[in-house]
């Protein structure tokens, strides 16, 4: 979403802003993992948008510039600061060797949406958030790069990573299923 | 296994970052492949099984309401606040002492009572949520927005090169007259022009040139039938600096 080279207007916020508030309020709400807290990040987010429409990057990307705030008042807040952690090897730029096919990995088909919700909400937050950027907002690597801040190289590798530890809950999960789902 | 280098393309190939011949090669790959045309196709598998497990929280109406409100009633810019929340009281006392003024002296009761109304008008206008009905900073914008709002044109100065910055502008009277009402900004500081057609009893026999009242300084003058006034709390050589940027516009 490219913003044209002009001066911008509180209108001309509203109509870039405001489409993205369910996206937003679903983000806000897979990271918090709460109702009440969700909405205050979402209002929180729109308030300091808003307020800081002025230094925003003419031309530049509108919807990263916004998930970028989100996720920083969320990092900022106390569930934020409690659930964030610090991600080991991730100095390490290297696309990590993808997995072997395997047995479980091949089942993902079966695996129903509760069970991939609820190992979503099981993953650590910078795993969980990457992935619902890539997925869920089908944001380009570049754009989850502007997002969360972070190179393009941590990009690739916090998602194969991700993706990694996505399948063993997954695979977890399954296996601990009464049914043998 | 030469198939490593490949599934390490897997997820770029799934996410779709990799540039068009990348792409072919590795479609050309996956058709010769079983192996990794399985492990792509789980790739791809579970990226659509996040992408539907993730569009899961639906936001209230209620949100959304307080939201858009939020986002449309909030003044447009926050830039002037802390100034107008120190100034506002100090402008009051001003506006209140101008009103004392208009006891003591007779001959400058009527000029007072311009200034004063104008000095209301600002700070009103400022205040307000909306400060400007056309917002933009373009005179070419501005100026033919008020075209059948207001009894008569002007001219507005190309600012380029100034420290001026034209914020917007409104529909504004004057003892029951109609006037473009323009607001500036300097340094974080507004400054409000005001036109008027120069035949209203108010404003006719006004003295031109500059005045300086405990607040801010105005300046104002008669230009082809029209009057106009500069009014802010910055510097008289500010005011002067607008005023004739004004002035050789018109």
């Amino acid at each position: 979403m490219k913003v044209p080279e002009q001066r911008v207007s509180a209108e001309a916020f509203e109509e870039l802003a405001m489409p993205l508030f369910d996206q937003l309020y679903n983000f806000a709400r897979w990271l918090t993992q709460d109702t009440a807290e969700a909405e205050d990040l979402v209002q929180e987010t729109y308030v300091k948008a808003l307020r800081g429409f002025s230094s925003f990057q003419l031309g530049t990307n509108f919807r990263a510039w916004m998930y970028r705030i989100l996720r920083n008042s969320f990092l900022s807040s106390r569930t934020g600061l409690r659930t964030m952690v610090v991600l080991d090897g991730e100095n390490d730029d290297a696309v990590l060797p993808a997995q072997h096919t395997t047995p479980e990995s091949l089942m993902l088909e079966q695996a129903d949406r509760d069970t991939v919700q609820q190992a979503l909400a099981d993953l650590p937050v910078p795993f969980r958030e990457i992935l619902l950027l890539c997925e869920v907002e089908e944001m380009s690597y570049q754009e989850i790069a502007e997002t969360l801040s972070i190179p393009m190289g941590t990009v690739m590798s916090r998602l194969s990573r991700a993706r990694r530890a996505l399948r063993e809950l997954l695979a977890k999960k399954r296996k601990g299923a009464p049914h043998g789902l | 296994m030469a198939c490593e280098q490949w599934r390490g393309q897997l997820d770029l190939y799934a996410d779709g970052e990799l540039k068009s011949e990348q792409a072919q090669a590795v479609r050309e790959h996956l058709r010769g492949c079983s192996d990794c045309a399985a492990d792509a196709l789980e790739r791809v598998q579970l990226k659509r099984s996040v992408q539907m497990a993730g569009k899961r929280y639906v936001p209230s109406a209620k949100l959304r309401q307080r939201i858009s409100k939020s986002v449309a009633a909030k003044p447009r810019r926050e830039s002037g606040w802390l100034w107008k929340i120190l100034v506002l009281p100090a402008l009051s006392l001003v506006i209140l002492s101008l009103a004392v003024n208009l006891y003591v002296s007779h001959e400058s009761a009527r000029r007072q009572r311009v200034y004063s109304e104008l000095a209301d008008l600002h700070v009103a206008t400022l205040a307000s949520a909306t400060p400007v009905d056309v917002l933009s900073t373009d005179r070419h914008t501005v100026k033919p927005w008020f075209q059948g709002k207001i009894p008569f044109t002007f001219n507005l100065p190309e600012l380029q090169g100034s420290e001026f910055t034209l914020l917007g502008g409104r529909v504004t009277y004057l003892a029951q007259t109609p006037g473009a009402h323009l607001i500036y900004q300097l340094r974080k500081h507004e400054i409000s022009v005001f036109i008027f057609q120069d035949r209203g009893e108010e404003t006719a026999s006004l003295p031109s040139g500059p005045l300086h009242t405990q607040s801010f300084n105005v300046e104002n003058w008669t230009q082809n039938g029209l009057r106009y006034f500069v009014l802010g709390d910055v510097g008289p050589e500010d005011i002067h600096a607008l005023s004739k940027l004004l002035r050789d516009a018109g």
